[in-house]
């Protein structure tokens, strides 16, 4: 078995105190006012409220819940389509632009849109997280199937694999390992994006909880937001993570 | 196991075939009989990767036709491995239509104890070494009801060492199992010590310039006089010498 090496956990932690004695030698110091940067004491206070009153973990929940579904349905619309085009060259030679003409639109650009077709509530965040990452993922997934080595296409000839077999036994797992790191890339675009989304034409949410806290001058919640938020999407990212230690994707992994 | 077709398993008659303006192959007659191990081999460039590509059905010649009897397995120059399957399961591959998976299981444990391999059917391809690699997919090709074995220089990426291992290894393999082989190479000594019989081909546009039987018993060592003699024969068609490289 492989000892984990201590050192893996020791040197972020440290940069991690570092980071916090910095921020509370300048709160100590009021080398800028406590409106402009609250302290770290003032933070944890902010947290402990936040929490007691259930507003944290309601807004934890609603902003999951978002990102989950306008995540799951890019994947779902993202991935076949990237399947798909990687293998058509006709279709890519005629998407491909049009694709690639989207995903340079920031997610935000559709706020307006966003707010007048689907009003208030979680639908315009919903389709702002699927914006945002509908297009990275069908791209990302088109390139991958594009790539696959051609003797692997050979062989399943050989060996009689056709259309749906095809499909499932041999193309996506060969694209597995790439799809996997862009579904990382795109969650993280998706954690980004829900903020935004949040602060307009929501009730609750992470995002709106700190458009809340601004509106308020309560900079002491907003970073305790911020931190929230930062901790729940590498968490994420670390679950997501896992994906890549099963055993079918390994190869993808390692060079 | 489905009763062996009957009849000359790989006839082509008057194949020529071309890329465009270029002429690869010139008007190409051959039959390889059942159980029968050919070797090509010729100038790099001639068409010998066009050939097999041509007697698999990958592609179509330009004139002339080729008949296929049986199911045709090739063992390509790059891994053919599926990295993301384990050894069990890449050697499974031609045993998917097999419905007694019982069965199923004691071919695969049958073909891993031919290679040497049995403590390596959960091991994923990147897992093992390019020699290992070449036996899967010796025993892939040999699983099941495969009849035409077709080879394009299969050894090359490995070392002098495991090519000399991995040509003992066909041979047993062969004598188990036996399939009718078409083998691709660049190296004469492999030529030599695996075929019953070695075409050469010229200069492109490629004919068959030279049949070479070679009727000795095998294994066959490097310095058997039977190989040297057919080295000497396949390196004079080639325009070499002893004294120059084994490899064309």
């Amino acid at each position: 078995m492989i000892k984990s090496n201590p050192l893996h956990f020791v040197l972020p932690l440290s940069v991690l105190v570092g980071v916090l004695s910095l921020w509370s030698l300048v709160s100590y110091i009021d080398l800028f006012p406590a409106y402009a940067l609250p302290s770290p004491k003032s933070v944890l206070i902010s947290f402990q409220e936040e929490l007691t009153s259930g507003r944290l973990l309601n807004d934890i929940i609603a902003s999951l819940w978002r990102v989950a579904i306008g995540f799951s349905l890019a994947t779902l619309f993202g991935i076949p389509l990237g399947l798909w085009l990687g293998r058509k060259l006709n279709a890519r030679q005629a998407f491909v632009p049009t694709l690639n003409f989207f995903r340079f639109l920031s997610p935000l650009a559709w706020i307006p849109f966003a707010i007048l077709w689907f009003h208030i509530g979680d639908k315009p965040a919903i389709f702002l997280i699927f914006m945002a990452t509908f297009f990275p993922l069908a791209l990302a997934t088109m390139v991958a199937v594009a790539s696959i080595p051609s003797i692997y296409f050979r062989v399943a000839q050989d060996y009689d694999y056709k259309g749906f077999e095809l499909l499932t036994k041999v193309t996506f797992p060969a694209v597995l390992p790439q799809v996997i790191t862009a579904l990382r890339v795109s969650y993280g675009i998706a954690w980004v994006v829900i903020v935004a989304a949040e602060m307009v034409g929501c009730q609750d949410g992470l995002g709106y909880g700190i458009w809340e806290a601004r509106n308020g001058l309560r900079l002491d919640s907003a970073v305790a937001y911020m931190i929230v938020i930062g901790v729940l999407g590498t968490g994420i990212d670390r679950l997501l993570a896992q994906l890549t230690k099963l055993q079918g994707v390994r190869w993808g992994y390692e060079r | 196991m489905k009763d062996k077709p009957a009849g000359i398993p790989l006839i082509a008659t008057k194949v020529t075939h071309s890329f465009g303006n270029v002429n690869v192959l010139d008007n190409l007659n051959l039959e390889v009989s059942a159980g029968e191990v050919v070797v090509i081999v010729g100038p790099s460039g001639c068409g010998k990767t066009t050939l097999l590509n041509l007697l698999s059905g990958h592609i179509e010649p330009t004139s002339g036709s080729i008949n296929r009897k049986g199911i045709i397995r090739t063992v390509y120059q790059q891994d053919g491995l599926f990295p993301w399957l384990t050894v069990s399961e890449n050697i499974s591959m031609g045993l998917r239509a097999m419905d007694d998976k019982t069965r199923l299981e004691r071919e695969v444990l049958e073909l891993l104890s031919l290679i040497h391999m049995e403590d390596f059917r959960n091991h994923y391809p990147h897992e093992l070494s390019g020699g290992m690699r070449q036996r899967v997919e010796l025993a892939r090709v040999l699983a099941g009801d495969s009849d035409i074995l077709l080879m394009d220089e299969p050894f090359s990426a490995l070392d002098y060492q495991a090519r000399l291992r991995m040509r003992r290894e066909l041979n047993r393999l062969l004598e188990k199992r036996p399939r009718t082989v078409v083998f691709v190479t660049h190296d004469i000594e492999e030529a030599a010590q695996l075929a019953d019989r070695v075409l050469v081909l010229s200069k492109r546009p490629a004919t068959i310039c030279r049949e070479l039987n070679i009727a000795a018993t095998r294994p066959r060592g490097l310095t058997d006089p039977p190989v040297i003699e057919a080295m000497n024969e396949i390196l004079k068609e080639l325009g070499l010498t002893s004294a120059d490289s084994s490899e064309v």
